[in-house]
């Protein structure tokens, strides 16, 4: 039987930190951490959650964890595992928490080298469309028509003019042994993506889908509903990679209204409906894509 | 029984760091520090060096990783050149801000642009900064006894930082000379492996580099301040100890040659010292009373042994193969401040030679030499930074 809300631990550990009311990857770190146990060694780049989470003298984890460079997330695991690997240690976990800035942008190099090395880590993507940590700026990960503070919305610029990066398919490309996205919205595919990447003897890495509602603009208690709707609308998708294949966890026959997805958030109050037409055209190129060459 | 071998500097540091038995070695390679990890790669294949190899996509990854191997207690190693250590630089800073105690070889290159692979000494003398000890071998043989006594230095309990072993790019990592290998089992015992406090535990969770606002900021940089003095002494007893040992010692931070009685000292480091030395002995043959001191360690800085060694001396000049553009050398800056210190000032200069790996030759030294004589003899010499050898 797979986890669920019934048998997963009431242990906490993660708590205790400064982040937002809503906050969807300090959420994403407390489901995984539930998973993941206290043998652990946890590793976050400068951002939202090392900020929140690393003040001297207070201590959030409930495992040992460090800072990194930015650039540098894959490849501080990378030695962590080599070191401890080295000195004999036994029944542990590696994991990284990066964003999407963290991940798709300045940490993709280090992500590559550790993921073809076949280093045993886990990578774990909270993905909130910006980087939030420094207030709002757009990411390789901020979807077309977001409002950010670098991608302003006007006469001119409908917010951020590209779509996001295809991140799990770059990392999938490297034929890691496995790799899944993810969303707050649905916990428990969350919770048993992360127990197999887990059991995985080299590189894992998850994609989590996490609303951040001081960045996005909308309700705090909007986190998970959003999260879903996310995925209901085909605006994320919910997918894994292992054994050299991709395979769709949701195909859903007819998409969610997703004007109303949108329109609960600020960063996309400005769109016209060629935009809101736009977004849907991206949307269905990626399934068109998804639904002819992976399982289903 | 210790042997000999016919190797060059590169080579020597890397079997300085195999008798260190690191456990875990993260680099990429960049000329002229190349010949370290080949030969690191054949230990590590070839079994005669238990470690973990990885092959980093970057500079930046070799050091992150270094970080992340020495943050669960793991002995590490890592090696690179002029833009790599540029490349790692935030890197470096971490490693002492969490204090580390990572070793690390630097092949002394110039830095681009212009574009140039050949030695000088700006690269890791731009990182003074980064709280790295750092150390300067004159030749092969004291670059592979750095290695070992680095370990032994920064995983001091009272010291607990990174140390970078500096070498000059090609002229001493591609040069061949005669090499005292030291026997393993008495490294071992001089460089045991420590159990080091501040690292991460399965059974006893810690938080790693860490944030400190502004409360608890300043108490950090003090504390590491402190180590990386206490360094300096532990590095004169690890020369001492390693003497008793192995049979080699480098007279600690810094190395006086002809000192006592001189009129015009030149102050430099690596292996233009071994050139410096033959011109202070061909002028002392001709009557003039000139000396070097040759600076091993750069952080911590010797102050004391600087005043102390050249305080009474009439003229200093500082030579080395670094610029701070519109400013003056970096070393010149390091002891033109420590002598202000002293009871009485020397009038000092500063040479600005080597860039790019120009041959500093005896005649370019000697003609340092003069200008100082002439300044000890009464006659007063521009202070202005002269850039040796310029136009030819």
């Amino acid at each position: 039987m797979g986890l669920n809300a019934q048998n997963i631990t009431n242990e906490e550990l993660f708590y205790g930190h400064k982040a937002c009311g809503g906050c969807g990857a300090a959420l994403s770190i407390r489901l995984v951490m539930k998973v993941l146990g206290k043998r652990t060694f946890a590793i976050v780049p400068p951002n939202c959650m090392s900020t929140v989470a690393f003040i001297y003298p207070s201590m959030t984890f409930g495992c040992s964890g460090a800072i990194t460079p930015f650039a540098g997330t894959a490849a501080f695991e990378a030695g962590v595992e080599a070191g401890a690997k080295e000195l004999g240690l036994t029944d542990y976990t590696v994991v990284g928490f990066a964003g999407d800035g963290g991940t798709a942008d300045i940490g993709l190099q280090s992500l590559s080298g550790a993921i073809d090395r076949g280093d045993r880590i886990m990578y774990i993507c909270y993905d909130n469309e910006a980087y939030m940590n420094t207030g709002v700026q757009t990411s390789g990960l901020t979807p077309y028509g977001a409002k950010t503070t670098t991608s302003p919305a006007g006469d001119r610029l409908p917010g951020n003019t590209k779509a996001k990066k295809n991140v799990f398919e770059i990392v999938a490309a490297h034929d890691i042994p496995y790799a899944a996205t993810a969303s707050l919205g649905y916990p428990e595919d969350l919770l048993n993506k992360v127990a197999k990447a887990k059991a995985v003897n080299g590189p894992s890495y998850i994609h989590i889908f996490a609303p951040c509602p001081t960045g996005w603009g909308c309700a705090s208690e909007l986190t998970v509903d959003l999260a879903k709707k996310a995925v209901d609308t085909g605006l994320w998708y919910l997918a894994e990679y292992e054994n050299h294949e991709y395979t769709l966890n949701r195909n859903p026959k007819e998409f969610g209204d997703v004007k109303e997805y949108l329109k609960k958030q600020n960063r996309f109050a400005h769109l016209k409906d060629e935009d809101i037409a736009e977004i849907c055209r991206i949307r269905d190129a990626k399934w068109a894509q998804m639904r002819t060459h992976w399982n289903a | 029984m210790s042997e000999k071998m016919f190797i060059c500097s590169d080579e020597a540091v890397a079997l300085g760091a195999k008798l260190a038995r690191p456990q875990v070695i993260a680099a990429y390679p960049i000329t002229p520090q190349t010949i370290v990890v080949e030969r690191l790669s054949d230990y590590v294949e070839d079994g005669s060096l238990k470690a973990t190899y990885l092959h980093v996509e970057s500079e930046h990854s070799a050091i992150t990783a270094s970080l992340g191997a020495a943050s669960v207690g793991a002995r590490t190693f890592t090696a690179t050149s002029s833009q790599g250590l540029l490349y790692m630089t935030e890197g470096l800073y971490y490693a002492s801000g969490a204090r580390f105690p990572i070793v690390m070889m630097d092949a002394n290159r110039s830095l681009a642009l212009p574009w140039n692979i050949y030695g000088d000494q700006r690269d890791s003398l731009s990182q003074l900064a980064s709280g790295w000890i750092q150390l300067y071998a004159e030749d092969a043989q004291e670059a592979l006894d750095l290695t070992i006594q680095a370990y032994k230095v920064a995983e001091d309990p009272e010291v607990m930082l990174p140390v970078m072993v500096c070498l000059d790019g090609f002229v001493l990592t591609h040069t061949y000379e005669v090499v005292e290998i030291p026997e393993q089992d008495k490294v071992d015992a001089f460089i045991p492996y420590q159990n080091y406090a501040n690292k991460m535990d399965l059974d006893n969770p810690t938080s790693n580099c860490i944030t400190a606002g502004p409360d608890y900021n300043l108490e950090f940089h003090y504390q590491q301040h402190i180590a990386t003095l206490k360094a300096g002494e532990k590095l004169i007893a690890a020369d001492k100890e390693y003497g008793e040992l192995f049979g080699r010692t480098y007279g600690g931070l810094v190395e006086t040659y002809r000192t006592d009685d001189a009129d015009a000292v030149i102050v430099t480091l690596g292996s233009v010292a071994g050139t410096t030395r033959c011109v202070v002995d061909a002028l002392r043959a001709e009557g003039k009373k000139v000396g070097l001191l040759r600076i091993r360690c750069m952080r911590p800085f010797p102050e004391k042994e600087i005043i102390a060694a050249l305080q009474h001396v009439k003229a200093v000049g500082v030579l080395e193969k670094d610029i701070d553009h519109g400013c003056e050398g970096v070393v010149f800056t390091n002891v033109n401040s420590a002598l202000m210190r002293g009871t009485t000032k020397p009038a000092t200069f500063n040479f600005i030679a080597g860039l790019g790996g120009r041959s500093i030759l005896k005649g370019d030294i000697a003609q340092c030499f003069d200008k100082l004589l002439r300044q000890a003899a009464g006659e007063p010499q521009s202070p202005t930074v002269e850039f040796v050898k310029l136009g030819c």
